[in-house]
Parts: C-alpha cells; sequence; structure tokens
C-alpha cells in the first residue's frame, strides 16, 4: 500500500465507480447496514457497464419492496411499478421498443409471491427480458413477514413459532417454465454474480438470475443469524456444480446452496416468434 | 402493410368499432386477456395489429394486460386494453399507477351485468362509480360513453386523443348492447380524422423533468431508450420523478394531476342536447341508455310534455356546471341508466335542491324501455 490512509471525509468525497450509473442525487439509499441488496445491485451495474453499449437503450424495471427500490437509484430509464408487476409492465416496455435492454430487478415476495404468475408466463413465452431476484427470505420492507421462499420452520412476524409451509425452488419454476438461462449465487460470489449477469444481459431470451442475500435486520434477527453469519454459511454451504438439474437442487439452504448456471439453452424469444408466426404477408 | 384506417362503409359490432377506432388513433399495442363481452375487441386487435406494424399480446390476467399497456406506453407507443367488470376490478391498481405516472393509454369496459361474474352476456351500466373512484386515492379521470356503433369508432379515436393531451388513462365505459350489436359505420379517410399525440420534451435531455408541467398543467413525456435516463415510479414523486415522502410534495403532486382536468374541462367534457332549450323536463343518460331517452323525448312531445336530453358523451368530469344551468330552468331532472343510481346520485348532488331529480334504473341486463321513461315523466310532473 502506498500513501497514508484515507480520512473518512475524504472517502465520502471520493467517486465511486459507479457514480456515472447511480442517481447520487438520491443517496444515502434506504437499505440498512449488513443488507445484501446493494452488492446484488452493484453487481448489476458492473454487468450492465459491461455488456451494454448504448445505456441509452436500457431500462430497469422493479415492483415493490426493498429490492424493488434499486429503479429509483439507476440513471438510466427506470421504472419503479406497482406491487407483483414488474414483469408485465416490462414486458409491454419491451414489446413497444424492441430495441431496449430490459432488466427487472426485484425481490422474492414480489416475483414470486405477488408476481408469480406473471414471472412463470413471462417465461413460458420466452420474453426476451433478464429477471434478476434479490432472494433474502422474507418480506424485509414490511418487517420481516413470511415469503413464498422462507424456509421451511424459519422464523418472521407471521410465523412466530416456524413456518409451516416448504419454499419454492426458484430455478426450477424458471426452468420448468421455460426460462433460456437461469442461475443462482449468492451476494458473497459477486464476481460470478456479475459475471453471470453480464451473460444473461446479453442472451435473448427470458434470463433468471436468483442472488441469495442476507437481510440482517429482519430475516436475520429472528433467526439468530447475523449478516456476517449469513455470509459464513454462504461461503461453507455453497457448491459450485454449473449443469446442475434444477430439480436436484436442495430447498434446504441449511443443508447445502447449489450455485451456478443451470440452464443456458436457445429457442426462439417471443418477439421472434411473433414475427414469424404473426406478421405473414 | 395494411391500412390502419378502413376507410368505406362497415357493417361491424360496436367492439369491433371501438377496435377499427383505435387502429385509426394510430394505437400500436394492445395487452389483452379475454372476457365477455370484450372479446371481440382483443381478437378484432389480435388479427388487425401485425398487419399494421403494432403488436397484440394475450397476456395471463388483466393485471398483467393493464400492465403491459403502460409498459408499452412508456416505450413511446399507443396502447389500449378492453375488459368488463371482473377484469375491470382486477385493473384497477394499474390504472392509479397509470394516472399518478400520467401515462396515457386506452381501456374500454364493455359493461354487463353484476356484482362478481353476473351477466357475462347480458348489458349494464353499473361500473359508473368504479369508473370514477375504483382506484384507491384521490384522482381525476376521463371516461367516454358510446351509444351506437358509429360512436364506439369515434369514441375510441377521442379516448386516445384525450389520454395523449392530457396525460391520462382514458375509459370507454361501453356496455354489451353496444358492443355485440351491429350497424352501420362510416370510417372517414386517414386525412380526416385528427389526432393528437403526447407533447414529447425538447431541450437538454440531462434536465428533463418528467413532471414540470406546460402550460396546460401537462408534462411533455419522454419515452424509454431516447436518452432521457427517467425515473418513474407510482411513489409520490416530485417534478423530477424522484420519490418525495413529503406533505408538501404531496399536495404538489395531487395539485397538479387534479387541475390538468379540472382546469380543462371545457376541452374535455361533451355533452350534446336533443330538444333541451325550451325543455322543462331534462332527461340525463349516456351510452346506450340515451337511446332509450332520445326515444322517450319524442314520444313525450308527442304528448305534450316539453322533455329534452342531455346526452353525455364523456361521463366523466362530470358536467356538473351544466347541471348547475339546468337546474335553474327546468321543473326537474330524469336520468336513465341501467343500474340503481349512480350517475343519478350525480345530478341529484348538482341540482343542489333547485331541481327534483328522478331515476329511471335497472338492475341489469337488458335496455329500458322508453315506456318506463314515459311512465315516469307522467308520473312524476
Ligand atoms: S429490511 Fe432487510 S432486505 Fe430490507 S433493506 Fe433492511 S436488511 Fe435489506
Amino acid at each position: 500500500m502506498t500513501g497514508k490512509p484515507k480520512k473518512a471525509a475524504e472517502i465520502n468525497q471520493m467517486a465511486h465507480p459507479l457514480d456515472d450509473l447511480l442517481r447520487t442525487d438520491r443517496i444515502p439509499h434506504i437499505w440498512c447496514p449488513g443488507c445484501g441488496i446493494g452488492t446484488a445491485f452493484s453487481a448489476c451495474l458492473n454487468a450492465i457497464k459491461a455488456s451494454c453499449e448504448d445505456l441509452d437503450k436500457v431500462a430497469m424495471v422493479s415492483g415493490i419492496g426493498c429490492s424493488g427500490r434499486g429503479a429509483g437509484y439507476i440513471k438510466l430509464d427506470s421504472f419503479h411499478t406497482t406491487h407483483g408487476r414488474a414483469i408485465p409492465f416490462a414486458t409491454g416496455l419491451k414489446l413497444g421498443n424492441p430495441e431496449l435492454n430490459v432488466i427487472v430487478f426485484s425481490g422474492d415476495g414480489d416475483l414470486f409471491a405477488i408476481g408469480g404468475n406473471h414471472f412463470i408466463h413471462a417465461a413460458r413465452r420466452n420474453m426476451d427480458i433478464t429477471v434478476i431476484c434479490v432472494n433474502n427470505l422474507n418480506y424485509g420492507m414490511t418487517g420481516g413477514q413470511a415469503a413464498a421462499t422462507t424456509p421451511y420452520n424459519a422464523k418472521t412476524t407471521t410465523t412466530p413459532v416456524g413456518n409451516p409451509e416448504s419454499p419454492f425452488n426458484l430455478p426450477l419454476m424458471a426452468y420448468a417454465s421455460g426460462a433460456t438461462y437461469v442461475a443462482r449465487w449468492t451476494i458473497l460470489h459477486a464476481r460470478d454474480l456479475t459475471l453471470s449477469i453480464q451473460e444473461a444481459i446479453n442472451k435473448k431470451g427470458f434470463s433468471f438470475i436468483e442472488v441469495l442475500s442476507p437481510c440482517p435486520i429482519n430475516y436475520g434477527r429472528r433467526n439468530k443469524e447475523k449478516s456476517l453469519d449469513t455470509l459464513k454459511a454462504y461461503q461453507d454451504k455453497s457448491i459450485i456444480k454449473n449443469n446442475a438439474h434444477p430439480a436436484d437442487l436442495e430447498t434446504d439452504f441449511s443443508k447445502s446452496i447449489v450455485l451456478g448456471k443451470f440452464v443456458d439453452t436457445d429457442r426462439l424469444t417471443c418477439i421472434e416468434s411473433y414475427d414469424k408466426t404473426c406478421r405473414l404477408g | 402493410m395494411k391500412p390502419s384506417v378502413l376507410t368505406g362503409e362497415h357493417y361491424m359490432t360496436g367492439d369491433e368499432a371501438c377496435a377499427e377506432g383505435a387502429l385509426a388513433a394510430g394505437c400500436k399495442f394492445f395487452g389483452g386477456y379475454p372476457i365477455t363481452p370484450a372479446t371481440e375487441i382483443a381478437e378484432r386487435m389480435a388479427a388487425r395489429l401485425p398487419g399494421v406494424g403494432g403488436t397484440f399480446i394475450q397476456m395471463e390476467d388483466e393485471i398483467a394486460a393493464i400492465a403491459s399497456i403502460l409498459g408499452a406506453s412508456w416505450a413511446g407507443v399507443k396502447s389500449m386494453t378492453a375488459t368488463s367488470g371482473p377484469g375491470f376490478s382486477l385493473m384497477m391498481e394499474n390504472i392509479g399507477l397509470g394516472i399518478v405516472t400520467e401515462t396515457p393509454c386506452v381501456i374500454a369496459n364493455v359493461q354487463r351485468g353484476g356484482p362478481s361474474t353476473g351477466l357475462p352476456t347480458m348489458g349494464a351500466q353499473a361500473d359508473m362509480m368504479q369508473a370514477r373512484w375504483g382506484s384507491h386515492g384521490h384522482y381525476e379521470i376521463i371516461a367516454l360513453a358510446p351509444a351506437s356503433v358509429q360512436e364506439a369508432f369515434y369514441q375510441t379515436i377521442t379516448a386516445f386523443n384525450l389520454s395523449e393531451k392530457y396525460r391520462v388513462p382514458v375509459l370507454i365505459m361501453a356496455d354489451e348492447i353496444v358492443g355485440h350489436m351491429s350497424e352501420k359505420v362510416r370510417i372517414p379517410e386517414a386525412k380526416e380524422i385528427e389526432l393528437i399525440s403526447r407533447l414529447t420534451p425538447s431541450g437538454r435531455k440531462d434536465r428533463h423533468k418528467p413532471y414540470a408541467a406546460g402550460p396546460n398543467g401537462v408534462a411533455p413525456m419522454g419515452a424509454a431508450g431516447q436518452g432521457y435516463h427517467m425515473h418513474i415510479t407510482g411513489l409520490t414523486h416530485d417534478e423530477k420523478g424522484y420519490p418525495a415522502m413529503s406533505v408538501d410534495a404531496h399536495a404538489e403532486m395531487m395539485d397538479r394531476l387534479m387541475n390538468k382536468i379540472r382546469n380543462n374541462l371545457d376541452d374535455i367534457i361533451i355533452t350534446e342536447e336533443y330538444l333541451l332549450d325550451d325543455a322543462d323536463i331534462a332527461i340525463v343518460s349516456y351510452g346506450v341508455s340515451a337511446r332509450t331517452s332520445l326515444a322517450a323525448v319524442d314520444e313525450a312531445r308527442r304528448m305534450g310534455i316539453k322533455a329534452g336530453l342531455l346526452k353525455l358523451v364523456t361521463v366523466w368530469p362530470f358536467p356538473e356546471e351544466k347541471i348547475r344551468q339546468l337546474a335553474e330552468k327546468v321543473k326537474g331532472f330524469v336520468t336513465v341508466e341501467i343500474n340503481l343510481g349512480q350517475i343519478h346520485l350525480e345530478v341529484q348532488r348538482c341540482a343542489g335542491g333547485k331541481a327534483p331529480a328522478y331515476l329511471v334504473g335497472h338492475p341489469g341486463g337488458t335496455i329500458i324501455s322508453p315506456d318506463r321513461v314515459i311512465a315516469m315523466l307522467q308520473e312524476a310532473f
């Protein structure tokens, strides 16, 4: 290391390497200390920078929730829509202007409970969009309620003695619905995650990336997990198994967390298929 | 490419005329979901849009259908959906998003009997208050009500024009009877049709403010992909479009949303009058019931009763001033509508006790016969 360590005041004034993509006039953001969303978000911004030549043609769409605030911080065309409706809004945006590179950045509650139906149908019709789901295992924004991703027996404010239900296997749902790119990473794997988002953005068709991310304030607190404990679990329990069959993925993350790219196939996108089928003559 | 405007004389249904009106207005995106009695609008758009360079998509539900048209509108495309009661209920959430994000789009509700699944194949006009207040929060909205197949064509064009001009979702509150009846429609030459498109921003792109209102209270609108790097949110926001969680910011945004409609009522409100100048009794009606009322006025005049008709082409915003003026000179009002008293309540409110207001209503499923209007005229006056 060269030079003297910087004082806090100096550091604050240093430009962040992603400043050009951030609405710096909206910082500080709302995310809690120890939250993983910021890491997932910067992976997404880095991936956009690396893979999109014309940033004017990139649009981000979010739903509602902590992760849904992503759209509010990116200095590109960005839409913070209603709860669960990011994907159908993104569908209209993409169909309205197929030149756009549309990225949905939202949370597990938004995309898989209230918005679950939209997710499976966008995957089925192979809409050419990239969906990044920050999975923090609960509804953080509203104070930590059970989600469709909350582990069995986990404590949340609406499952005070433990969750009686079982969570979705998100990559399996994406795969079964017809997504042509499916991957899962954690925020600890920021480099793999960034490369994966890059790949997903470049990929034609419906791409889905699940990002496991700690919510220390609402989920961790009730399940005796500090932010670092969650990261430690990501390190200890994760196994990278590219091409693992999504049906074989463990949904009990306390046993193992399988990461990697599970699906990377090709089929006609919604728009290609529409043009081919419906625009005859 | 096929023509967007099918100039000539046609025999078609109200639903089909609505679709043709949309195409003539430049609609290039339709996100739909099947529902009786509005399905024929989606079917016509599915057949016609790809041929005119547009896109039709059948979404997974009505929630998705309206979300998709908002998205398409922000891509810079004139967009539309069509539904009926149950689907209209599902659309309420994102009608609110359309209002607060000031997104031009058109939603046709071909009304059927309700509540709930109600009478899927039979007409009603019972969603009029839902059209006004169905989405949560306080807002202004524009709604039209076609009374004939020809009007379904023209009013759809008007709906697009108003929606583009005022950046607001516009509702076409048709009914099953008009939607499914077949009549002659004359579609003019494309050049005879006046079209309005949203104002687009000028000036430096990095200084663009998506909600900085122009002289008529409406802000020019950019589209995604043009380099404006806009942020659009359903949260209360400032001129820049940034979330602004304060009482003052909310009041400022609400003022803009309300005033762009309230300050332009003369431009927005469309009514038609028939024998109203010397009338003792003002019949107020809209949609298919205006045809009932027209027949009733003729019959009443033959009987020596001086009735006249105020037909609401735009039902919302409500022509409050017109009703107030009439209240000063008529002996009373009769509202004719296929529900049990919705617009009637508005007439009564605006009459302000200066003239009594009566209702000829119906629970739904059929048109109202002119005889019932005549009976009311004889009984009440
Ligand atoms: S509540 Fe949880 S998910 Fe939301 S910002 Fe805080 S830590 Fe992150």
